[in-house]
This record gives structure tokens, sequence and C-alpha cells, in this order.
């Protein structure tokens, strides 16, 4: 009964063709099958967040999309933000606020914050921490997590493009 | 937690859906945002024999409005409901987008899909109670076209419908706006399945109930309408008591299940103080 | 020698991490994004029951199936299993088998072991295997373990006790406690609960044809720990084994245990010569590997008059599961309880014993605070509940009884040795961060409108930097403690630090850096912290028990202390002055009091190697040094406080403020203990209202996934206030003190308290932790019921 697909998945811009069982999920074709290993598996079951991921432009869950459903979709990652010599904006803020401590939930948090910041450019407080509350952390008590969310939001919507510098 | 393996096919239309079904037999399951699907899947708990992925039938993702009835493609997702400012779509419909906020998470609205829940009939579903609620009609593809189910009708024993092997939802028909409406729900954390929630709907007149609509989730195996509450409740005067007795009396007949996150006790506790809650809400009170 | 007349440049400075980068970026490396080829996954055929003798195992179905390579038993391997040993007559040996050969002691335990091209096949191959169990009677909780004719997890292991510890037992305890004013006779439960870090535990092991050796890669806190194991237990040479931890996604203890699963990947990856990998997925992590804290204390305090206690009786049982962690044993809760019960109160009359009770559940491995979170809850309760029984105010008792800075060091109850702390201090700070003087106004009016609102506070020390001597007291067969630092500085000038210890989140790339780059007057990212490979690294006991900083910062800084010297002579050497007319700063030798001669590290170390002719007299080539560091251990301390409310119809609490006072020594970087505070803190408030590990009576797991786990979002956690004080250590080469746990310790019964706060006027007593919405509805039912029938709430 295992089946086997073709798929072509745009990945941070970049297109690739890669045969897969209908049953790999996303995150796994991102992971093992694509090279990908920024995005990480934290539960397998769609509670945790850290296989956040952008489909299409829109935030999901990589662990609960089957690789067959996002054949020719494009996906960012949290590779395509920025590198180690130059990270983005966002990456930047969140090391200036230690909003990380052993990282392996954080390119889930920093997929799920660039999309949440896109649709929402000034949020209240609240709604930072509704946002943020999709995904879990076990190390940062999500304190600075959030301080980095309010910063860059704010340098945002200050218009300057730079990382801006937690209060 | 990898699921067993499946057969997966892509319909590009309705119609395909149907065939699809019926060919690959009672095993085959339709998939669309999978958030309710998946995880089951990764448990093993769910092993469909094959896959029919409605996720790209973009005919069916739409919030529109015709007249008084507010309609919602099967593939309108929880975040389309929840987001959608057209002017007049949603206007006297404001409970939906309020409850919308419940569901999951941000990332799980994006993906999770309206017909998706009325179709997996989870009891805790806030979409399912309130078409309960709301009194709406389920309309369902088959081999032998498009029937329409009365919500009433469509909700039967845990995690079960009307819905038959070979059939879709397409749509769900909201008949009639409820600006005094409102949802209570408690959950041990935010974004979790709820453990108890409320719904209810006013028609009001100048400080007394007309007529009262009260539904709830978690406290069955499927929404429930609070008939007894409903009917006490008609002709009755605002106010906090009122609502209260009409908590006591929705909770009072249920028989909730029991689980680690909470007793059926503790369900028919938070059933009454969330019934008086949504009520007092809905009727513009504290409470 | 840095320049003295200088500032510190680098301790105290929140210097951003040099991790970051990396883990930003996506180019982090954890165990699964190591993918050799031919690579082999791994899944098991788990136990169904809780308690069970296997009839049989039949894999051929197993092996039928596409993608499965192969499938190993007990039987297949016979290897040995893990025995830890607590060389005490109290402590009963039993053996952790790696694969269940005859009977299962808990549900989940690994039976067979399936090897397949990817998991998806492997775990199609484990439902395949048949086996045949014939379920026994499982005992699921203490009480049910030490029934009379209760079913025995080992048979050595004689009324299920694993441990029987008598430990303390003050012969006027019993005096003292009938000459009290007030007896508080209590018990108290802790419910079981689980690391759950972000990356389960994770190895891949490869056999290396070239060297002969398997190369480990594995999520681990103790890489030197897991080679010794591997070696001792497959059989090789240690020099036939290498452990590499790459970047390491959160432990909190569940991985400085030695488990199962690593040690049977290093055996299959040498028996089938391919690399094999095994990756826990959450339900695995959940349900199958190791838990703690759930605990059960008997305890009879008394107070006089005033509140001064008097003597503490406490019988303590640990819930430990069906196997003993290697190393640390199962003894490892119940030493820790009774040892540290006393806490920071002044008490001489104290009797504890501690009991390690066998079920059929997972075993326990040593959790983020270990047991001081449960006797900081209990002490912290009894407080409140002498409090309210003498009509003292709960700062005020607390006052009474703390050990003042006069009194330092304090020999304790249990004969530790508390060094200078600032518990009275750090109780005042917090009660004036909180208003506690304005507190029963706020409350009474805040009652008058119907809300219920509490404050709570705890006072704690916590132990940490534990070197040799004070784990050798627990008579562990292996015995942790000391930790190694190797210093090199490469011809270029740059320096790299290699040590035993292991960052997983702690940020020891940079505070190690800054600590070394202060001796060196070089800048932090000039100093490349390696750690995790036991080829390139000497052999340390990792980072757990909140040791890290204090040892393993100690063994950096000597080290690099000893190269700073050499460097400095050679610096002098070249520009013909005397070593002690030299300082290092801004990455050169010069001068001091004249920083405009000088001469560059980087030449220093040119001439340290390419010229060794130039050196002075008897200088060695190269510039490396070595140090360890092994001290004594060293008491940090904080007081927390936090202010709550409970929604009377749904019981649900709600924490309206939390406030940490906090004393850790000299901060090395501020940033980064503020952090390890906030990630404690949020396992506190997890286990004070949210998280257990649900068994039924046939201890089978009901809370296995993260929707039943509750594991708290950031809708959870309020906003948490910390104010730092600093008394310096005499037992830290940097004068930093552990603190890493004190977040987790403190939580639980700050916020038992405030719930017992808000509610004592009801007659409501916090007992027990977690503290669900239901039993706060049943205990103010209960209430209201009594209130009825004519009595008191």
């Amino acid at each position: 009964m295992t089946q086997r697909h073709r798929i072509a998945i745009a990945v941070n811009g970049t297109t690739h063709d890669v045969e897969v069982e209908s049953r790999r999920t996303l995150v796994d074709v991102l992971r093992h099958d694509l090279g990908y290993t920024g995005t990480h598996v934290g539960c397998e079951q769609g509670v945790c967040g850290a296989c956040t991921v952008l489909l299409d432009g829109e935030p999901v869950r990589a662990c609960l999309v089957f690789g067959v459903q996002a054949d020719g979709a494009q996906v960012q990652t949290v590779e395509g933000l920025g590198d180690q010599e130059h990270l983005s904006p966002l990456q930047e803020t969140f090391s200036s606020a230690h909003a990380l401590q052993c990282g392996f939930c954080t390119p889930g948090f920093l997929m799920l914050v660039t999309a949440f910041l896109r649709d929402h450019p000034s949020p209240s407080d609240a709604e930072i921490r509704e946002a943020v509350a999709s995904n879990l952390c076990r190390c940062t008590g999500y304190q600075n997590i959030l301080r980095a969310v309010r910063t860059a939001a704010d340098a945002t919507a200050s218009g300057d493009g730079s990382a801006g510098e937690p209060s | 937690m990898k699921p067993a393996s499946f057969a997966y096919h892509r319909a590009a239309s309705v119609d395909e859906a149907v065939a699809l079904l019926s060919r690959e037999g009672e095993d085959a399951k339709v998939i669309a945002g999978g958030q309710s699907l998946v995880p089951l899947m990764a448990f093993r708990l769910a092993r469909p024999s094959a896959l029919v992925d409605i996720g790209r039938i973009a005919e069916l993702r739409y919030v529109s409005r015709d007249g008084d009835v507010l309609r919602i493609g099967a593939l309108a997702t929880h975040r389309d409901v929840e987001i959608n400012r057209e002017p007049g779509v949603l206007e006297g419909y404001g409970i939906l987008p309020r409850a919308a906020r419940f569901i999951g998470h941000y990332p799980i609205r994006t993906r999770g899909t309206f017909g998706g829940s009325i179709a997996h009939a989870d009891p805790t579903s806030e979409w399912c109670m309130l078409a309960l609620l709301l009194d709406a009609e389920v309309a369902v593809a088959g081999p032998n076209g498009i029937r329409a189910i009365a919500a009433r009708d469509f909700f039967g024993g845990l995690f079960t419908t009307a819905l038959a092997a070979d059939e879709v939802v397409t749509e769900v028909r909201f008949p009639a706006p409820a600006p005094n409406a409102a949802i209570h729900e408690f959950a041990r954390r935010q974004g979790d399945f709820a453990v108890v929630a409320a719904s209810a709907a006013l028609e009001l007149d100048d400080g007394r109930v007309r007529s009262a609509r009260i539904a709830l989730a978690g406290v069955g195996d499927a929404p429930v309408r609070a008939a007894e509450a409903e009917a006490a409740l008609a002709g009755t005067d605002v106010g906090f008591e009122a609502f209260a007795e009409a908590g006591r009396a929705a909770a009072e007949p249920l028989n909730p299940p029991s689980d680690i996150h909470g007793s059926s006790a503790y369900r028919r506790d938070l059933a009454a103080a969330l019934v008086r809650r949504a009520l007092a809400e809905a009727a513009g009170i504290d409470g | 020698m840095a320049d003295p007349a200088a500032p510190i440049r680098w301790t105290g400075t929140p210097v951003r991490r040099l991790e970051d980068p990396r883990l930003l970026a996506g180019a982090s490396r954890f165990v699964d994004d190591v993918n050799p080829a031919r690579l082999l996954h791994v899944a098991f055929a788990r136990s169904p029951f809780a308690a069970a003798r296997i009839e049989r195992i039949d894999a051929a179905g197993a092996v039928a199936v596409p993608g499965v390579v192969a499938v190993f038993t007990a039987r297949d391997l016979d290897l040995p299993g893990l025995r830890p040993v607590l060389e005490r007559d109290d402590f009963t040996v039993t053996e952790m088998p790696l694969l269940a050969r005859d009977v299962v002691r808990h549900a989940a335990e690994p039976v067979a072991m399936v090897l397949a091209e990817t998991r998806d096949a492997a775990e199609d191959g484990a439902e395949a295997i048949a086996i045949d169990y014939d379920a026994t009677d499982a005992v699921s909780s203490i009480e049910q373990a030490i029934a009379d004719g209760a079913p025995l997890v080992h048979e050595a292991a004689r009324g299920n006790l694993l441990l029987d510890a008598a430990m303390y037992d003050h012969e006027e305890l019993d005096a003292a406690l009938d000459a009290a004013e007030v007896v508080v006779e209590q018990t108290f439960t802790s419910g079981r609960v689980t690391a759950a870090p972000m990356e389960g535990r994770a190895c891949l092991a490869e056999w290396d044809e070239r060297d002969r050796r398997v190369i480990v890669h594995v999520s681990h806190q103790i890489p030197h720990l897991v080679r010794t194991t591997i070696a001792d237990l497959l059989g090789l040479a240690e020099q036939r084994v290498r452990v590499v931890t790459p970047d390491v996604g959160g432990g909190f203890g569940l991985k400085c245990v030695v488990g199962r699963e690593e040690v049977l990947v290093a055996a299959a990856a040498v028996r089938l010569r391919r690399p094999v990998k095994w990756v826990e997925d959450r339900l695995e992590n959940l349900t199958a590997s190791f838990h703690g804290h759930e605990q059960r204390y008997v305890v009879r305090a008394g107070f006089d008059a005033d509140g001064v206690l008097l003597g503490l009786d406490a019988e303590i049982a640990a819930d430990v599961g069906a196997y003993a962690c290697f190393p640390f044993t199962c003894g490892v809760e119940p030493l820790m309880a009774s040892t540290e019960l006393p806490g920071p109160y002044r008490l001489t009359r104290y009797r504890a014993r501690g009991k390690a009770v066998a079920t059929n559940k997972p075993p326990i491995a040593p959790y983020r605070g270990v047991s001081r979170p449960q006797i900081t809850f209990v002490l912290e309760r009894l407080m409140d509940m002498a409090a309210r029984r003498l009509g003292l105010d709960a700062v005020e008792i607390r006052m009474r009884n703390l050990i003042a800075p006069g009194e330092f060091p304090y020999r304790s109850a249990a004969g530790l040795l508390y060094d200078e702390g600032s518990y009275l201090e750090s109780l005042q700070r917090c009660a004036d961060a909180l208003d506690h003087d304005g507190w029963r106004t706020r409350q009474a009016d805040a009652r008058a409108r119907g809300r219920l609102i509490g404050l709570g506070y705890s006072c704690f020390s916590e132990r940490t930097a534990y070197g040799t001597p004070a784990f050798a007291s627990r008579r562990m067969a292996i015995t942790p403690g000391f930790e190694s630092a190797n210093v090199r500085m490469d011809p270029s000038g740059g320096v790299t630090v290699a040590v035993g210890t292991l960052s997983h989140g702690q940020g020891h790339e940079t505070t190690f850096a800054q600590i070394a780059a202060d001796e060196l007057g070089l800048r932090p990212e000039d100093v490349r912290v390696v750690q995790g490979d036991t080829d390139t690294t000497p052999h340390g006991w990792g980072t757990f028990a909140s040791r890290s900083i204090a040892i393993g910062g100690g063994a950096v800084k000597r080290a690099v202390e000893t190269l700073a010297a050499r460097v400095a002579a050679i610096g002098a050497h070249l520009l013909e002055v005397a070593p002690a007319d030299v300082v290092l700063a801004d990455g050169a030798v010069s001068v001091r009091g004249a920083p405009e001669r000088s001469v560059a590290i980087a030449e220093v170390a040119r001439a340290a190697h390419h010229a060794a002719h130039r050196l002075p007299d008897g200088a060695e080539p190269g510039l490396e040094a070595r140090a360890t560091f092994d001290p004594p251990g060293t008491f940090s301390n904080a007081t927390h406080g936090a202010e709550v409310e409970v929604d009377p119809e749904t019981g649900a609490v709600s924490i309206l403020r939390y406030v940490v006072v906090e004393d850790c020594g000299v901060v090395i970087n501020p940033m980064i203990v503020d952090g390890q505070v906030h990630g404690g803190v949020a396992q506190g408030v997890a286990a004070a209202l949210y998280e257990r590990l649900v068994y039924d009576e046939r201890a089978q797991p009901l809370s296995g996934t993260f929707a039943d786990y509750l594991v708290p979002t950031a809708a959870e956690i309020p906003p948490i206030e910390i104010h730092h004080l600093q008394t310096l250590s005499a037992h830290s080469a940097t004068g930093a003190k552990g603190m890493g746990e004190g977040g987790a310790i403190g939580a639980p019964a700050a916020l038992a308290n405030a719930v017992s706060d808000a509610l004592a006027h009801l007659g409501v007593e916090v007992d027990a932790i977690p503290i669900s919405p239901e039993w706060v509805l049943a205990a103010l039912r209960e209430s209201r019921a009594n209130v009825a029938a004519g009595g008191a709430p």
C-alpha cells in the first residue's frame, strides 16, 4: 500500500523535486529528504509548534501537513530568514533579548513571529502574548521571547528597519 | 510517531472527491486541513486506507452572506472566519469570529477548516456547538447529489455524524443572525480543547427574554441544547438570578464524561457557571 | 595577570551569546540533524502492560516488513544492564535491563529493537512483532506498593523498598515536640512530573572502520560518563569509544542519566557495522523515559508561642518507578529530601527517614530541583500553617527563623555547612516589592467585592556546585564532582578552552569566554569554548546540579590564570621588563603605566610557537595550561513571592504578580542568570498548577501526550520580576554560585502558599501539588458544607 509520489516544493525560493511516501510529513520531507534541518520536531501532534514553517505565506505546523499536500507550494523555513553572518533584524532582536537558550524551539518561534508581525504590525502586548502562546518553550519561561517580539514590533513601527534594542 | 501507510489522492472537485471515496471504500477518509486527523494518524489511532485530499478545491473556500443567511464553505479556515472584515458579511453573526479565537492557536487556524471541524465532530468543538445553537444546516455532497441535514440531526454519538463514508461536507448555512449571542469556555491552557464550553443566543424585548437558545460542548458525546433551561427562560426578565437559575437548569440533566481534566461533577459545575456567564454577556449585563 | 587597576570588563556584562547565531540561523546541529550514509533508524516494541511475564517473542512478521533490516531482543544481544550502586546497607541494588528479557516492570518498557531504513518502517516493524505477555498485578502508587502482600517489582527489594534510610534522629526531638505550643501535623504530596525538554533524547552511533571504534552522537548532559558506560557494557576498551554531544535541546536532568536506548544504539551499530539512530518521540518521552518528583511527606513540626521552629519530624517516601537510574540511583530523591528539608531555617532537633519505593512506572532521574521543590513546598507550607494558628504574619514567622548573617557558616541539622547567604534580606526585599504591609487591606477590599486573592512566599537555599567530597557523602559507586579545563592559545593568539561541562542552553560558550577574556585582556569572541567531544575535552562531569559556572568556571579561571602568567612572562621578556611590570589588556601585553610600550598577544603567541628560541630561559614552548577545580559546594538563596487570584466558579488560579529576589554571588552574565530564573519559575508554575503524569490503578499512563501533559504556554506564565543580591562565595574561584535550579525550587511553594492565603478564611489549606481547578472547587464546596452544617469552614 506504500505509495510514492513525485512532488515539487519550493523552499526559500529554491525548487526541489523529490519522491516521497504519502505518509511522509512536510517536516520530515524538509529535514530528511531535502536537508533543511533548521526546522525541528518537538511532538508530531501539532501542539508544540517547533516545526512551524510558512506554507504559501501562512504559518503552519509542518508535522500536520503531509509532503504530498505541499506539492507545488512555496515554503519558507528559518534558513530563509538570514545566515550566521547576516542575521535578520528579528533574529538579531532575539539574540539581544536573550530570547533563546537551548535554541531547539527557536526556529518555530521565528517563523511564527515573522507571520504574526507581518499580519499585526502594531500589536498590543496582549496580542503578542496570545500569539507567542501558540508555541512551547521549556527553557526561557517566555519572558524574553515576549520582550523580543515587542521590540521587533516597535522597531518595525518606527520604520527604521533596525533590529531595535530591547528595553 | 509515524502514521501507517495509506494511498493518497487529490480531488480537483467535489464530484471527484465523492467518486474517489466511493471507489476507495469505507476505510478512506477525507483530509482538508488535517489539524484533527493527522495527530490521530500519528498515534495510529486512525489508520485510513486512503486519504482523499479536498484541500485544493477553491470553490469550497468562502464566507458569504445571502440576505439573512450566512454561508460558510467547508474549506473556509478558522482564520477566514476569525478575520473576515468584508462589509456586512458577519453582521449579526459576531459570535462566530469571537468563537474562532478559542480554536487552538493561530497556526492551527490557518490550516484547520470549518467543514473539517463539523465532519470530525469532536465533542468539545466550538463550531459544532454553534451550529447546534443557531440551528444551522449542513450541506453534504454524495453519490446521489447534495442533501441538507439540520444540525440537530447531524451530530450523534462520539465523533459520529450523519455523514456517510462516501459523502463530503460542502457548506454550513446559518439561517438567521444572532446579535445577542455569547460564548464562554473553560480550558486548562490557552488553545486547549475546552473542558466545557457554553453558548447562548437571546431574542430580547425591552429587558425581557422573548426566546433563548443555549448549547453546550464537552458535556457529552456531542453538543447539546439545554431545552428545559431554554423553555424556562422564555418570557422572563433579563437578570443575573434568572440566568443563574437557567445555568443550573442546563447543568442538572447532564451526565458529562470524566477524564483527567475533570470529573463529571466538575463539568456539571462548570456548565452551570458558563451558561450563566454566556447568558449575561448575550444580554449585555454583568454576569 | 589582567591589570587590577583596569575595570573588570566582561564579568557582570550582559554579553550577547556567542552560541546564538547558529541557533537562530538554523545552522545548529542536534543529533537528529546528523544523517550519515546507510543510516538505520530504530523503533522499539514496548510493553503495553505495567507488569507481566514475557512468554514469547516472534519477530518473523517484523522482519518481513519492507524496509526492516534487523530485529534484536534481549537474547539476541545478551548484554548486561545498567546497575547503579549506592554503597549503603539500606540500599538494594537492582539492574535495569537494556531490553526486557523475561519480565516487564513498567508500561512502555522496551522489549524489542527494530532497525529499518526509515523510522516509519521501523514503527511498522515494531507493530508486527508478536509478543505474548502474561500480565500480572501491578503496583501503581506508594500506598499500593508498601501494602502487605503487594506484588514485588523486584524480588530482591522486599516491601518494594529500594532504599530505606533513617538518616537523622535527634534524641531531643520528641521532647521538643511535646513542649511545643503548636505542632503542625500534615501529609503533603507532590505529583509525578517530567522534564519534557523540547528535544527528546536521541542517540546516533556509527562504527568507524579506520579507527576501529564506535562514535556515539548523543543528546546528553554528561558525555564522558556515556563513554565509560558504553565501553563497560559493550566490553570495549574505552579508547574505542568516542562520544560527541552536538547541540542539545534542553535536558533539565532527564539527560544526565544513561538510559537503555543509548547503550542499545551503540551495541547495534557495532554489531551491524552500519550507523544506527534512535530519536525519542514525544510519546516515548512522556511515557517511557525518566520522571521525577512524585513524593509523599508525613511531617510534624513544633513551634513555640513566638513561632520559633523547635523540632521537625519527617517521613519521606519517593515513588521512584521500576528501576534505579544510572548513575545517580533512585536514592537521589529521598536522600536529598532528607538532607535538605531543614532548609534556610535555624533547626537542631530533626528526624528524617527517606524511602525509595518501587512501583511499576518508569524510573525517575534527577529532574531540576531534585526534591528541593518538594521540601521547600513542605517547609514553607508548615511555616504558613503555623503562622495562621499562632496569629502571626507570614513574613514575621520567617524572620524569626531564618538563619541570620552573623550565624554563617551554619551547620544544619543534617550536617551540611551553609556558607554566607542573604536569607533575611531577600525576604525583606521581596516583601517590600510586593507591598506586604498593605496586603491585608488590599485583600479585605477584594474580598468585599467577591474576589479571592492571596499572597504567598517561599524562602529557600539552593545547594550548588557539589564537588567530589559532597557527592562522596552519598556513597555513589560513581562519584562526580570535580571539573577540568584545558586552555590553549594557538600561534595566532586565538584561545580555545576545552571543558568537561556541557552547556545545553546555559550559555557557557559565552560565560566561560567572559571569564577567560577577563584574565587575558581579550574579548569573549576571541575565546572559543569547546565542549562535548570526549576526543577533545578533558574528563568532566557535564552540566547538572547547578555546577557549571562555579566548578567549570572555576577550572576555566584557574587554567586561564596559568596561561595568562605564561603569556605575561613571554611578553615581559620581549619587552625586556619583569613579569610583574606588565598587564594584559586590549589584546596586548603592555608595561604597567606605559601602555604605549606593548606587544600584541598575537605576537607573543607567534614567539611561543615559531620562535621558541626567543623565549625566556626555562619557559616551555607552546601555550597550554590545564586545571581542575573541586570545591566543597556553596549555597545560593532566594525568596519568591506570588500574588494570585482564584476563580470561585472554575477553581482556576491566575498569577497576578511574581517576584524573585535571588542571590547567586557574582553574576558572570546577568542576562543568562535572569533567563535561568525565568525558565525555572516556569517549570515551578507548571508543577504547582498544570503538569501531572497520571497513572491509573493498573499503572497505565493516562497523560502521554502534550495535549494531556500540560506544559504551560506564554499565556500561563506571568511576568517575572527579578531583584538581585550578591553575597560572594568563598568556595568559588570567581565568586559565582550556581543558581540554575532555583526558579523551579521556589515557585511551587510560593504559589501553594498564595492559594492557601486566598482561601484560608474558608478553611482551605493546600497540601498537594499540582493544585487543580477541580480540587479548588471541591475544597470550596466542602467549606460551604461545613459552614452550612454549623461548623467552621
